[in-house]
């Protein structure tokens, strides 16, 4: 790889405008300077030819996970994509993510996920922890770590069929939260027992492992292999091990404990 | 027409680390309490920070105490620190860390399991608490999550125009929902402005698209008190290329790691500038050696200086610098495992701020507090990397304590009607007024001025002149009108408060800037290269004087006689060095 491949030129965007009642693809072309992102182009157009374009960003370095976008008909981060990775014979499209509801152009209303951030309880110390600095192994760190790289760019959400094509909000937390719960449920530390609200209200049951999620991630995270799946195991393992549940009434597993009813 | 309104004890502006630590404060110790932030919750610019949080735990190595941190940071802010919030921060960082830890944020380990700690620049042990290179996102995320289950009310993608005010007292403030173009009002007994920086007054820099200085302007305005504006830091290291990244970081850590900078010849540059510390030295002076070897024509192709890791082994690298390996390869198209980096200074970190008193964060102004990089004192003339994520949660917590003990003092408070109005009327004028100036472009001609005069080396000719192009930028500001009529997330009418507030921060930098002559951490004048003795017992503190003129009155420094020791000892064996 080196710089030759860094070509500008003349582009075409067909950029999605329009809010939740009507919209379409309108063409823009521009001159574009080598290397550009396609948010660099969106937001010169915003600059010189459209000044009313609403898009969402603000670190501008695939940090924040603001500006998701469908480019090209896939999600990803407009700060993240070069328009010459991108081919170089047709127009570029970018459109909203379309789980969500449109508010206006690009941006689009992610309330719902923090609706469902809301309702996972946060990491609550066991009870039974000595005194002193909490004692953590760098392996369950680096575990845990891997979960807690997302950027809530929610183009998981997007794509994840039960929530974009079945638009079962309400029964399914999406592949974000799966992330979030896997995150907490793998704290050597926690001291919530989370299994009921990953099988039952989180909805888990839901998902058939179609992957979709993993590929868009841009932090790289193996949702469906280390957290979703690992999850479903405990699920089956906490539910339905029959060994289980005749040596133990309650098959919470040690230092756990069942949330309580108001939480 | 009636609008949204709500009633709050403490409302806080701003969901980076120091709003959310001030919110959590605030609503632990009784007070009924809002945030308001113009990004979504979790988005704010504290969520890039790379390095680490410093806090002198003795982790890794048991030697650090406080009282080394302290004397760091003062050493760092070449003694203009407030010397008071210098000692608390070095107090309380490994408290705040731990309570962090608590929280359920997840650090990288030593390997007897505690929290370990990573070296940086200008800190005498290894003392950053860090997870990899997103130690910011790890913060965030976890107050984030205490935030939402503290009982606090979060008004994401809402931005405030104005702070309002009740005689002396501020009570509250207004703005506007950017989804929808709906005006809010607020009232609040005590109010937190924790709005962070405003980087994006120059071009070329690291900070996020919030970061416009709005807390500066607003607290101005409001008649608060500011405090070494002129110094600014610009990292030595962002990226050069492709012009859409330019001034993207690339993180100390890279330098950290036996990154080595070269210039066009190839020759090792910092031998010349630093031989002792070579690419490990401060900020200020690797960024002006870089600054200075472009200058001189001994640039890279793009216009800055090589920096290269591909003398070390390459699992190595992608396994220490995992986000600098990708970035450079996706956006750069450049693999650092082999080929060398090209990096210049950007405008990273503001030390200058609303000035408060260090145990409270109170301004001057009654019900007006501020804390993290919206206020000054803690920093002196240079921050070191890692204070800024220890300064958001040790001054944060006690802004929103501060903030709450003042407010369960006082009942109800009430917004004048007239106040309202005039916010009201100013919005609305951006939007519908008669208005002819283009909010974007005098966003790029302010970009220039700041950029031409009063950037990484200043001298009396150009920040003369840089001041008398930002007073003709004064009488456009107030015809400035949003290109679209639109009230749904039109970005035009973002930007028009936004250059209003850019340019009062600006003014304030470059006049500051101009009356101190002598060189000195992040302010580096070419006519004035050497310490002064008098500028350095002094602060420029500055207040308006109505509109854009301002008073600018050198302030001797903020000290406590129980510190003299430390700092003299500090001095000393600097000397003996
Ligand atoms: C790439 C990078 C890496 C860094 N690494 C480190 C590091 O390793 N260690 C370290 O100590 N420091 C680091 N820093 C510096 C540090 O991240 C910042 O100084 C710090 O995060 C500032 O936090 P804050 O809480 O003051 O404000 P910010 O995080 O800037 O948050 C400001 C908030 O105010 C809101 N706001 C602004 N204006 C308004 C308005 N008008 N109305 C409503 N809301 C408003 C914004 O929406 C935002 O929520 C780094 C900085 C960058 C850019
Ligand atoms: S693997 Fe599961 S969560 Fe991921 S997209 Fe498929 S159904 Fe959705
Ligand atoms: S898991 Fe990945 S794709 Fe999903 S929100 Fe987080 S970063 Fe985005
Ligand atoms: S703008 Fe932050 S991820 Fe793209």
């Amino acid at each position: 790889m080196s710089e030759t491949m860094a070509a500008g030129g003349t582009r075409t965007l067909q950029i999605w405008r329009g809010d939740l009642t009507s919209g379409q693809l309108v063409d823009y072309t521009l001159e574009t300077e080598p290397g550009m992102v396609v948010l660099d182009a969106v937001l010169e157009i915003q600059r010189s030819q459209a000044p009313d374009l609403a898009v969402r960003w603000n670190c501008k370095a695939a940090k924040c996970g603001s500006c998701s976008a469908e480019v090209n008909g896939k999600p990803r981060l407009m700060c993240k994509t070069r328009l010459d990775h991108l081919p170089a014979d047709e127009p570029i499209t970018v459109e909203p993510m379309r789980a969500f509801p449109i508010i206006q152009d690009l941006v689009t209303d992610v309330s719902w996920n923090y609706e469902v951030n809301k309702k996972i309880i946060p990491f609550t110390p066991r009870e039974d922890l000595p005194e002193g600095d909490y004692l953590i192994d760098q392996a369950d760190t680096d575990r845990m770590s891997e979960f807690r790289k997302c950027i809530e760019c929610f183009m998981c959400q997007d794509v994840c069929h039960i929530l974009r094509d079945q638009r079962m909000h309400n029964k399914y937390y999406g592949p974000r939260f799966m992330v979030r719960l896997a995150s907490l449920d793998m704290h050597p530390l926690d001291g919530i027992d989370r299994i009921d609200q990953i099988a039952d209200e989180a909805g888990i049951g839901l998902c058939n492992i179609t992957k979709c999620c993993t590929e868009v991630c841009p932090e790289g995270i193996h949702i469906t292999d280390n957290a979703i799946i690992p999850l479903k195991e405990r699920v089956v393992d906490a539910r339905h091990d029959p060994i289980l549940k005749i040596f133990k009434r309650n098959n919470t597993r040690p230092g756990k404990k069942k949330p309580e009813a108001s939480a | 027409m009636a609008i949204e309104h709500h009633d709050f004890d403490v409302l806080v502006l701003g969901s980076g680390g120091s709003g959310l630590r001030a919110a959590v404060a605030a609503a632990e110790a009784g007070a009924k309490t809002g945030l308001v932030c113009k990004s979504l919750l979790g988005k704010a610019h504290t969520v890039m920070a790379e390095g680490g949080l410093a806090a002198s735990l003795g982790n890794v190595d048991p030697r650090d105490n406080w009282e080394t941190h302290f004397q760091d940071t003062m050493f760092g802010g070449k003694y203009l620190n407030n010397w008071r919030m210098a000692e608390l921060h070095a107090k309380e960082a490994p408290d705040r860390a731990r309570e962090l830890e608590h929280w359920g944020a997840v650090f990288d380990r030593t390997p007897d399991r505690k929290m370990s700690q990573r070296a940086f620049g200008g800190h005498t042990y290894k003392r950053l608490v860090h997870i990899g290179d997103r130690t910011g996102l790890e913060m965030i995320r976890t107050m984030q999550d205490k935030a939402v289950h503290s009982d606090i009310d979060i008004f994401m993608e809402t931005t405030i125009t104005r702070l309002i005010k009740d005689g002396d007292r501020v009570v509250g403030c207004f703005g506007y929902r950017r989804a929808s173009g709906e005006q809010i009002s607020f009232s609040s007994k005590a109010l937190v402005v924790a709005t962070g920086g405003s980087g994006r007054i120059y071009k070329i820099t690291s900070n996020s698209q919030d970061c416009t200085g709005d807390g500066y302007a607003l607290a101005y305005e409001a008649g608060a008190e500011l405090v070494d504006m002129e110094f600014i830091q610009f990292h030595p290291t962002g990226m050069v290329y492709p012009p859409g990244v330019a001034g993207l970081l690339v993180t100390e850590a890279v330098r950290g790691e036996g990154g080595i900078l070269r210039n066009a010849l190839g020759e090792r540059f910092m031998e010349k500038y630093d031989p002792k510390r070579m690419e490990l030295s401060t900020r200020d002076v690797v960024a002006r050696s870089i600054y200075t070897e472009v200058k001189e024509g001994r640039g890279t192709p793009h216009g800055g200086a090589y920096l290269d890791v591909s003398h070390l082994d390459s699992d190595y690298v992608r396994r220490k610098l995992p986000s600098m390996y990708d970035q450079f390869l996706e956006l750069a198209g450049v693999d650092i495992t082999k080929e060398p980096m090209q990096v210049g200074p950007t405008c990273h970190y503001f030390m200058g701020g609303i000035k408060v008193d260090p145990d409270t964060g109170e301004t001057r102004v009654p019900g007006l507090y501020a804390t993290g990089e919206a206020s000054g004192g803690m920093n002196g003339a240079n921050r070191l990397g890692g204070n800024s994520l220890g300064d958001l949660l040790v001054f944060g917590r006690r802004a929103g304590i501060g903030a709450a003990a003042d407010a369960n003092k006082l009942s109800a408070v009430a917004l004048p009607a007239e106040e309202l109005t005039a916010a009201q009327g100013e919005v609305d004028t951006y939007l519908n007024g008669s208005g002819t100036e283009n909010p974007f472009q005098m966003h790029k001609d302010l970009q220039k001025i700041m950029g031409d005069g009063a950037g990484i080396f200043r001298d009396k000719e150009g920040l003369t002149e840089a001041i008398s192009l930002l007073e003709s930028l004064e009488s456009r500001v107030d015809k400035l009108k949003s290109p679209s009529p639109r009230l749904e997330y039109n970005p035009g009418w973002q930007l028009c408060r936004e250059v209003k507030n850019m340019l009062t921060v600006s003014l304030m930098i470059a006049r500051g800037a101009l009356m101190r002559e002598e060189s000195r951490g992040g302010h580096s004048r070419l006519d004035f290269t050497a310490y002064s003795d008098y500028w350095a017992e002094n602060n420029i503190v500055v207040h308006s004087k109505g509109g854009y003129d301002m008073q600018l009155t050198p302030t001797p420094v903020f000290k406590r006689d129980e510190l003299s020791e430390l700092v003299e000892a500090r001095k000393e064996s600097e000397k003996a060095s």
